[in-house]
């Protein structure tokens, strides 16, 4: 099992636990429990039992097919923008939410960038009776406002984060700083396979659920449960984490990992992590990152808040070192082109992180007999103000 | 020559005040001044901070003077350089503060050299896995002669700050509180029960006191549990005005310093 964690908490060259003191005995616990509790059967049956029935779970395996005839190959979309709160990112939290009360946790803290995590968050909050306290950057707050406004009637608190670029980044130092405060009491519940190990393991099990689906649905489907191509979007990567999951040692399937190329790569204002970032530790976690030479974090650019943040989940960092990912980077505009493009084709308004994955379809290179899983990670209703201001820039006569 | 710390626990072990400031902060070129005054006032030791980014373990104040130093345009290397022009003018220990990633992009060997070079006596990197040190870092440090400095919280269990006190030959940074910096120590019953609880151990090393030491009250409270106590954020509050630094910091130290019959 060449591309899971090792005992050390590593994927390769990437992940391990640097964190300072306060957060050692919080971490640590998790690190000695975590597979415990996950796979104690009574966990199991009420985790599958609240995927089922609270989350709609299995979500659809969808053949696209105007989207497969334009694109000449045989696409099918992963429906996780149909789970409940509209994006994969409740898988993680309904876990996740199971385990701290295990732990005897009381409160919740989650950091949220496109807010889908944090809706995620106070949603399961709100089932388990349990405080929740959601960090989000204030620019984000802005730019999803939706979320903010669902996040607020689940009963969560939402705090907008102004330190340094007011993102995703931000938002983690913050709930990172809030966990070092109250040690005891609370549960953070990070929202991608970014941190300390054992989170970016722990998240990746729990978004599994969307590998171990699609194998079941494609071979019902398709008469074999490898497709030739499994493509993701990568922010974090916890959507894409869950896609590839139990593809990884399966050699015949490729893993097509997709990033935020932002304005361009090259332009200075990129979230392409796996272009522009070198090795470095962010948010506890060996990894990829986007730094300056003197090693200080660069503050990413994307459209979409899901995608912008300055590292990627060290499992990933692993997939793109061994080669075992290929990785895109996608502009803003190609990305909005293809929220359009979904839209229109077949009736499916995606995130614009999702959009960012569809794009990657322009840039490979299919074969008409190729089975394509693209895992539709959420929905776009959040991005409603993003789109909307976006169309109008360009359909005004001289706009670009 | 022999390590700083260890040559001053040797000969004082009681009442030791640590003084923490951001490097480059108020203004790039205040490290040196401000390095020289607190000296001349009577810090037995001094931290300084290498700015960074993402201060995970910082309250706002010690954020706000990481972002401003940086904007003011310092880094390692350039504080490499004013370390390397001031120390013939100071005699007390230097301890250098900062998180992993920046000196990991220095390197840490280079590092290392660099900081023994310009008469560095300790480190504290608070995301430094005590494991990845003891593993493989432990004989790197030993050779430049640098002390690493680990932090203790009320929530680290008693078997590993014996390991803690094993690896140490300087002092352990006793986090007050589960707080970043820049919360005030209150001295309720709880927090002096944890103070009571490390003091039982007997441990080899010294303790300094840290997280929430911002006045004489609290520095003195700190005192009686420990050898000595850290101040950072209420000391960041100081320096923030760049008009009569020096005596503001000497101004600042005599009050914390002043003996128990003068009434605060």
């Amino acid at each position: 099992m060449k591309y899971s964690v090792d005992e050390r908490g590593y994927y390769g060259n990437y992940g391990g636990a640097y964190i300072p003191e306060m957060l050692y005995p919080n971490v640590e616990e998790l690190r000695q429990k975590y597979l415990e509790i996950i796979y104690e059967p009574g966990f199991q049956e009420e985790l599958q039992g609240l995927l089922r029935d609270y989350v709609g779970r299995p979500t659809p395996l969808y053949y696209a097919q105007r989207l497969s005839e334009k694109f000449k190959a045989k696409i099918y979309l992963k429906r996780e923008d149909l789970a409940h709160t509209g994006a994969h990112k409740i898988n993680n939290t309904v876990g996740q939410i199971l385990l701290a009360k295990r732990l005897g946790k009381t409160r919740i803290i989650a950091e949220t960038g496109a807010g889908q995590h944090g809706v995620a968050t106070a949603t399961v909050c709100a089932l388990a009776g349990l405080e929740c306290v959601v960090y989000m950057g204030k620019i984000d707050t802005e730019r999803q406002k939706p979320n903010v406004a669902r996040m607020q009637l689940l009963g969560a608190t939402v705090v907008p984060v102004t330190s340094g670029s007011q993102t995703l980044k931000d938002a983690t130092n913050e709930a990172i700083r809030d966990w070092i405060s109250n040690p005891e009491d609370t549960h953070y519940i990070i929202g991608s396979v970014v941190g300390p190990h054992p989170y970016p393991d722990m998240v990746a099990r729990f978004q599994a659920v969307i590998s171990e689906e699609v194998k079941q649905q494609l071979q019902e489907k398709e008469g074999r449960a490898n497709p030739d191509y499994v493509v993701a979007c990568v922010g974090g990567g916890s959507n894409a984490a869950g896609a590839f999951y139990h593809y990884l040692n399966e050699p015949d399937v490729k893993l097509v990992a997709v990033e935020a190329a932002g304005h361009g790569v090259e332009t200075g204002f990129s979230a392409a992590t796996s272009v522009l970032g070198t090795l470095g530790i962010i948010h506890g976690s060996k990894t990829l990152l986007m730094q300056t030479e003197d090693g200080q974090i660069v503050e990413p650019h994307s459209i979409s808040a899901g995608l912008d943040y300055p590292g990627i989940g060290p499992m990933h960092a692993h997939l793109w070192e061994t080669g075992r990912a290929k990785f895109f980077s996608i502009t803003d505009d190609e990305a909005m082109q293809s929220v359009v493009l979904l839209s229109r084709l077949e009736g499916i308004i995606p995130a614009i992180e999702s959009a960012h994955a569809l794009s990657a379809l322009n840039k490979m290179e299919l074969k008409p007999t190729d089975v394509v899983v693209l895992n539709l990670s959420g929905r776009g209703d959040k991005d409603l103000a993003t789109i909307i201001n976006y169309l109008e820039d360009i359909e005004k006569p001289n706009g670009e | 020559m022999e390590n700083r710390l260890v040559t001053l626990f040797r000969e004082k072990r009681e009442n030791l005040l640590n003084v923490y400031f951001t490097a480059g902060f108020p203004e790039l070129e205040s490290t040196g001044v401000v390095l020289k005054t607190l000296e001349a006032a009577g810090a037995d030791i001094v931290e300084i901070g290498m700015p960074y980014s993402d201060p995970l373990a910082d309250g706002p104040t010690i954020q706000a003077s990481n972002t401003e130093a940086l904007r003011n345009g310092m880094s390692i290397r350039k504080l490499f350089s004013q370390l390397a022009e001031v120390r013939a003018q100071v005699s007390l220990p230097i301890i250098l503060m900062g998180y992993l990633n920046p000196v990991l992009q220095f390197g840490i060997e280079q590092f290392c050299q660099e900081a023994a070079r310009v008469g560095v006596d300790g480190l504290i990197l608070p995301d430094m896995p005590l494991h990845e040190y003891e593993e493989e870092y432990l004989p790197l440090f030993q050779k430049y002669n640098l002390s690493l400095i680990f932090l203790v919280t009320p929530q680290t269990a008693e078997e590993r700050i014996r390991k803690i006190d094993d690896l140490t030959n300087s002092f352990i940074y006793l986090v007050s509180s589960a707080s970043t910096t820049g919360i005030k120590v209150g001295g309720d019953s709880k927090q002096l029960q944890y103070f009571q609880r490390i003091q039982n151990l007997n441990l080899k090393n010294p303790k300094l006191i840290g997280f929430g030491i911002s006045d004489r009250s609290s520095f003195q409270l700190a005192c009686k549990y420990a050898e000595g106590a850290i101040i950072g954020s209420a000391f960041i509050k100081v320096i923030q005005e760049k008009e009569n630094l020096e005596q503001n910091i000497r101004q600042f130290i005599q009050e914390v310093k002043a003996p128990e019959s003068v009434s605060a």
